[in-house]
C-alpha cells in the first residue's frame, strides 16, 4: 500500500505539471488577431485559471486525505456523516463564481452578435469539398479549394510546411475593417472555422447565418472546416489574407477586371453561336478566374 | 400490479432447484442475475470491438498522410466506435449492473417484471448484428458520425443508414424496457422498511436514470424516424430544400444527446457513492443531498442541450438560458465531488482496485468538469465547438464517470457474484496502466483542440503531429492493459480466482447485498429481509 500511495502522489504531480504545461503557446488557444478573438482568450484565461485554483484547492484537500488517513497508518475513522453548514458553503461558493464567469461571458457574445456597420460583406458558402466565397459588394465571387497535391497526402511526395493548410484561392480582406460574414451551405453542414480571427459559424443549408470580424494585423490565416461534411471533411481548408487597405483595393480591382473580361468571352462565344465553342470558352473563363 | 408480484413470489418458492444447464439457461431465463450476467458479457464483447475500432483510428492518425485506411472507412469507424461505445458497452453495462444489484439491494427476490427483463437483452444482439451487417454491405457503413446530423445521414446518407436506423430503435425499445423493469421494481419491491431515504445511492441514480431514460428515448426514436420517412417517403422534416429545418434535428438529437450523458454517468455517480465509503470505513458523506444532487443534474440535464448548438447559429437570448443552464450543472456536480471528498476525509482509507478506480474516477471526472465548466462559456464554445477539445473533454468525462466507475464495480462486486477474489496485484497493475494510458491519449487532445485541430479528421496539418502520436501510444496503452481486466474477469467466473470470498467480502461494506453468503445464491430474498 505504501508503494501505491508513493505512485499516487507521482501521479497527482505529473498531473498538475501537464495542467502547468497547458498555459504555454504554442499548445493554447490562439490569441488571434481580432477584438472578439483576445476576448474569447481572456475568457478562456479566467476560466483555466479559476480551474486551477477549485484543482489546488479540492485535489489539496484529497491528496492530504489520502495520505493522512490511511489504514494502513492506523487511521480510525470518525463517524460524522453530514454538515450543513459546509453543505451549504459548498454550494453557494460554486454558484457564485459562477456568475462571475457569467458576466464576462454575457457581455461578449453580445458582441460577437453584433454584426452591424460591416464595411464588407462576404458571402461564404460550404460545399462538399471546398469554399465558395462571394464579395457582394464588390462582385467577387470565385472558388477556394485544397492546393494540396494528392501526391503528398498519400506520402508519394514530401509534405510541404502547409500540408492541407493552403488553397488556390484565399480570401483577401483588408486591414481594420469590419467584414460581416454570411454563412450558409449548398449540400450538407460545414463550420467555418479560423481559430485567430475567434469566428466559428455553421455552415447550414437554407440558413444564413452571421458573424463578423476586424483583422488588426496583415498576415494569412489558417483553418478548417468545422463539422463532419463527408468523406472529405479534413481537405477543405480555410485561408484568409489580411492586407493593407491599398493591397485590397488593387486585389479587388484585378479581380473585378477578371471577371468583367470573362463576361466578355461569354459574349463573344454566345455571338458565334456555337454551342460547343460556348462550352470550351466557358471553360477556360473559369479557369483564368480561379488562377488569378 | 402488486398482485402480480405477489403471484411471483409465490411461484418462486415452489421454484427452489437452481438454474437450467445448457444455452437454453441463458436464452430462456428470466432471473435478474443471468440476465445481468448476459447483459455484462455483451458488454465487455462489445467494448474490445469498439476499443479495437478506435486503435484503427488511432493508428491512422499516427501521421499525416494516409497511414492504414482510406478517409471513408476512417470516418465508418469513428461513427461504429462511437455508437457501440455509447449504446453496446455503457448502457447494457450499467442495465446490467441494476439487474444484478437492484433487487439484491433492495431485498427485492428478482426483478418487477422478468420476462421483459428477458426481450430486453435478447434485442441487444440482434440489433448490433444488424448494425454490425452494414459494414458488410457493399455501400458504406454509417459514416456521419455518432450524431448522425441531418442531411448527412439523410439526403447524403449511404444506404446502409436504414439499417442503421431499425437497429437504433431496436436499441431503443430495449432500453426502454430496462428503464420501465428498474423503475417498477424499485417502487414496487423494495422489503418492508427500505424506505426512500434508505435505499442505498445506486438505487436511486439508477432510479433517476431510468425516469431520464423514459422520457428521451422516445425522443431519439422519434427522431430516426423523422430520418427514415424522409429517406423513403418523400418528406422534408430536415430537408431545407423541401421547406424542413436541418437544425430540426440537431434540436432533437440533443434533446435526446444531452440527458443520454447524465444517463452514461449518473448509475456510476451510484457505484463511486457505494465503493468510496467501504474503502474509507466510514458513512458517505451527506446522502441526502448526494440523493436531491442526483435529481438536480437529472432535471437540469433537460434544459441544456443547445449548448451542443452554440454555433448554429442560435440567437443571443437563447444561448444565455442554456449557458447560464449549463453553468448551473457544475452546482449539483460540485456538490457530488465535495460529498465524496468528504467522506474519504477523516476516514480510514485503504487502496483496494476498486477504491483505485474510484479515486481515478473523482480526478479524471473533476478534471473533465472543468472542461465541461469552459465549454460552458458561450464566447468561448466558439472556438472549442468540434474540436479535439470537445474529444478531449467527453473522453475525459466518459471514460472515468462511465468506464471507471464499470470497472470499479465490476471489482468491488464480482467476488460477491462469483464468490471467488481476484488478484489485488493484477488489479493493481489494470488500474495503473489504464490511467497512465487514458490520460496519455486525451491530455494531449486539449492541446491539439486549442490548437485548432478539428474532430472527425483522417488526416491533418504537421503541426499537430507531435501530439497525434502521444494519443496514438497512450491509446495502445490503455486498449491492451484491458486485456488484463479480461483474463482477471474470466479467471474469476470460471473459479480460477486466487481464493474463496467470504460474505463481507471488503471489511467496511455495508448494504443488503453483502448480508448474502459469496457467492450469492441463484435465488435470493425469496423472504423479504427486515431493515432496520
Ligand atoms: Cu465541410
Amino acid at each position: 500500500m505504501q508503494k501505491s500511495m508513493t505512485r499516487l502522489v507521482l501521479f497527482f504531480s505529473l498531473c498538475f505539471s501537464a495542467v502547468a504545461a497547458y498555459a504555454t503557446p504554442g499548445i493554447n488557444m490562439p490569441y488571434g488577431v481580432t477584438p472578439v478573438s483576445h476576448e474569447i482568450y481572456h475568457l478562456h484565461m479566467a476560466c483555466f485559471y479559476v480551474c486551477c485554483a477549485i484543482g489546488v484547492g479540492t485535489f489539496g484537500v484529497l491528496i492530504y486525505s489520502l495520505i493522512k488517513f490511511r489504514k494502513s497508518k492506523g487511521a480510525e475513522a470518525a463517524h460524522f456523516h453530514e454538515h450543513l453548514g459546509v453543505e451549504i458553503l459548498w454550494t453557494v461558493i460554486p454558484t457564485l463564481i459562477l456568475v462571475v464567469l457569467a458576466i464576462p461571458a454575457t457581455i461578449i457574445l453580445k458582441d460577437i452578435h453584433n454584426t452591424e456597420d460591416a464595411a464588407i460583406t462576404i458571402k461564404v458558402t460550404g460545399y462538399q469539398w471546398k469554399w465558395k466565397y462571394e464579395y457582394l459588394d464588390q462582385g467577387i465571387s470565385f472558388f477556394s479549394n485544397l492546393s494540396t497535391p494528392q501526391d503528398q497526402i498519400n506520402n508519394k511526395a514530401p509534405k510541404g510546411e502547409w500540408y492541407l493548410l493552403e488553397v488556390d484561392n484565399p480570401v483577401v480582406v483588408p486591414v481594420n475593417e469590419k467584414v460581416r460574414l454570411l454563412v450558409t451551405s449548398d449540400d450538407v453542414m460545414h463550420a467555418w472555422w479560423v481559430p485567430e480571427l475567434g469566428v466559428k459559424q455553421d455552415a447550414i443549408p437554407g440558413f444564413i447565418n452571421e458573424n463578423w470580424f476586424i483583422a488588426t494585423q496583415p498576415g494569412t490565416y489558417r483553418g478548417q472546416c468545422g463539422e463532419l461534411c463527408g468523406v472529405n471533411h479534413a481537405f477543405m481548408p480555410i485561408i484568409i489574407k489580411v492586407v493593407s487597405q491599398d493591397e485590397f483595393k488593387t486585389w479587388v480591382s484585378a479581380h473585378q477586371n477578371v471577371a468583367d473580361q470573362s463576361q466578355h468571352t461569354q459574349m463573344l462565344a454566345l455571338s458565334q453561336a456555337n454551342a460547343a465553342i460556348l462550352k470550351k470558352q466557358n471553360h477556360h473563363a473559369k479557369k483564368v478566374e480561379l488562377r488569378s | 400490479m402488486s398482485e402480480g408480484i405477489l403471484d411471483y413470489g409465490d411461484h418462486s418458492h415452489d421454484d427452489h432447484h437452481g438454474p437450467e444447464k445448457g444455452f437454453k439457461r441463458w436464452l430462456f431465463t428470466t432471473n435478474h442475475k443471468d440476465i445481468g450476467t448476459l447483459y455484462l458479457t455483451f458488454s465487455l464483447v462489445m467494448f474490445f470491438i469498439a476499443g479495437f475500432m478506435a486503435l484503427i483510428v488511432r493508428v491512422e492518425l499516427f501521421e499525416p498522410g494516409k497511414v492504414l485506411v482510406n478517409p471513408e472507412f476512417f470516418n465508418q469507424m469513428t461513427t461504429m466506435h462511437g455508437l457501440i461505445m455509447v449504446f453496446g458497452v455503457i448502457m447494457p453495462a450499467m442495465a446490467g449492473l441494476a439487474n444484478w444489484l437492484v433487487p439484491m439491494m433492495i431485498g427485492a427476490p428478482d426483478m418487477a417484471l422478468p420476462r421483459l427483463n428477458n426481450w430486453s437483452f435478447w434485442l441487444l444482439p440482434f440489433a448490433f448484428s444488424m448494425l454490425f451487417s452494414t459494414l458488410l454491405m457493399s455501400g458504406p457503413a454509417p459514416d456521419f458520425g455518432w450524431t448522425f446530423y441531418a442531411p448527412l445521414s439523410t439526403t447524403y446518407g449511404p444506404k446502409s443508414t436504414d439499417f442503421f436506423i431499425f437497429s437504433i430503435h431496436m436499441m431503443g425499445a430495449s432500453s426502454i424496457m430496462a428503464a420501465l423493469n428498474i423503475v417498477v421494481t424499485i417502487f414496487n419491491m423494495r422489503a418492508p422498511g427500505m424506505t426512500w431515504m434508505k435505499m442505498p445511492v445506486f438505487v436511486w441514480t439508477w432510479l433517476i436514470t431510468a425516469f431520464l431514460l423514459l422520457a428521451v428515448m422516445p425522443v431519439l426514436a422519434g427522431c430516426v424516424t423523422m430520418m427514415l420517412m424522409d429517406r423513403h417517403f418523400h418528406t422534408s422534416f430536415f430537408n431545407a430544400a423541401g421547406g424542413g429545418d436541418p437544425i430540426l434535428f440537431q434540436h432533437v438529437f440533443w434533446f435526446f444527446g444531452h440527458p443520454e450523458v447524465y444517463i452514461l454517468i449518473l448509475p456510476g455517480f451510484g457505484v463511486i457513492s457505494e465503493v468510496i465509503p467501504t474503502f474509507a470505513r466510514k458513512r458517505l458523506f451527506g446522502y441526502a443531498s448526494m440523493v436531491y444532487a442526483s435529481a438536480m443534474i437529472g432535471i437540469l440535464g433537460f434544459a441544456v442541450w443547445v449548448h451542443h448548438m452554440f454555433t448554429t447559429g442560435a440567437p443571443y437570448g437563447a444561448q444565455l438560458f442554456f449557458m447560464y443552464a449549463t453553468m448551473l450543472v457544475a452546482v449539483p456536480t460540485g456538490i457530488k465531488v465535495f460529498n465524496w471528498i468528504a467522506t474519504i476525509f477523516r476516514g480510514s482509507i485503504s487502496f483496494e482496485t476498486p477504491m483505485l478506480f474510484a479515486l481515478g474516477f473523482l480526478i479524471m471526472f473533476t478534471l473533465g468538469g472543468f472542461s465541461g465548466l469552459m465549454l460552458a462559456l458561450a464566447p468561448s464554445d466558439y472556438q472549442y465547438r468540434d474540436s479535439y477539445f470537445v474529444v478531449a473533454h467527453f473522453h475525459y468525462v466518459l471514460v472515468s464517470g462511465s468506464l471507471f466507475t464499470i470497472i470499479a464495480a465490476i471489482y468491488y462486486w464480482l467476488p460477491k457474484w462469483t464468490g471467488h477474489t481476484y488478484s489485488e496485484r493484477l488489479g493493481q497493475w489494470h488500474f495503473w496502466l489504464s490511467v497512465i494510458g487514458m490520460n496519455l491519449t486525451f491530455m494531449p487532445m486539449h492541446f491539439l483542440g486549442l490548437a485548432g485541430m478539428p474532430r472527425r479528421i483522417p488526416d491533418y496539418a504537421l503541426q499537430f503531429t507531435d501530439f497525434n502520436q502521444l494519443c496514438t501510444v497512450g491509446a495502445f496503452i490503455f486498449g491492451f492493459s484491458q486485456l488484463i481486466f479480461l483474463y482477471i474477469v474470466i479467471t474469476s467466473c470460471f473459479g480460477k480466482g486466487t481464493g474463496k470470498a467470504s460474505s463481507q467480502v471488503w471489511e467496511g461494506a455495508r448494504g443488503l447485498e453483502w448480508t448474502l453468503p459469496s457467492p450469492v445464491p441463484y435465488h435470493t430474498f425469496e423472504t423479504a429481509p427486515t431493515i432496520t
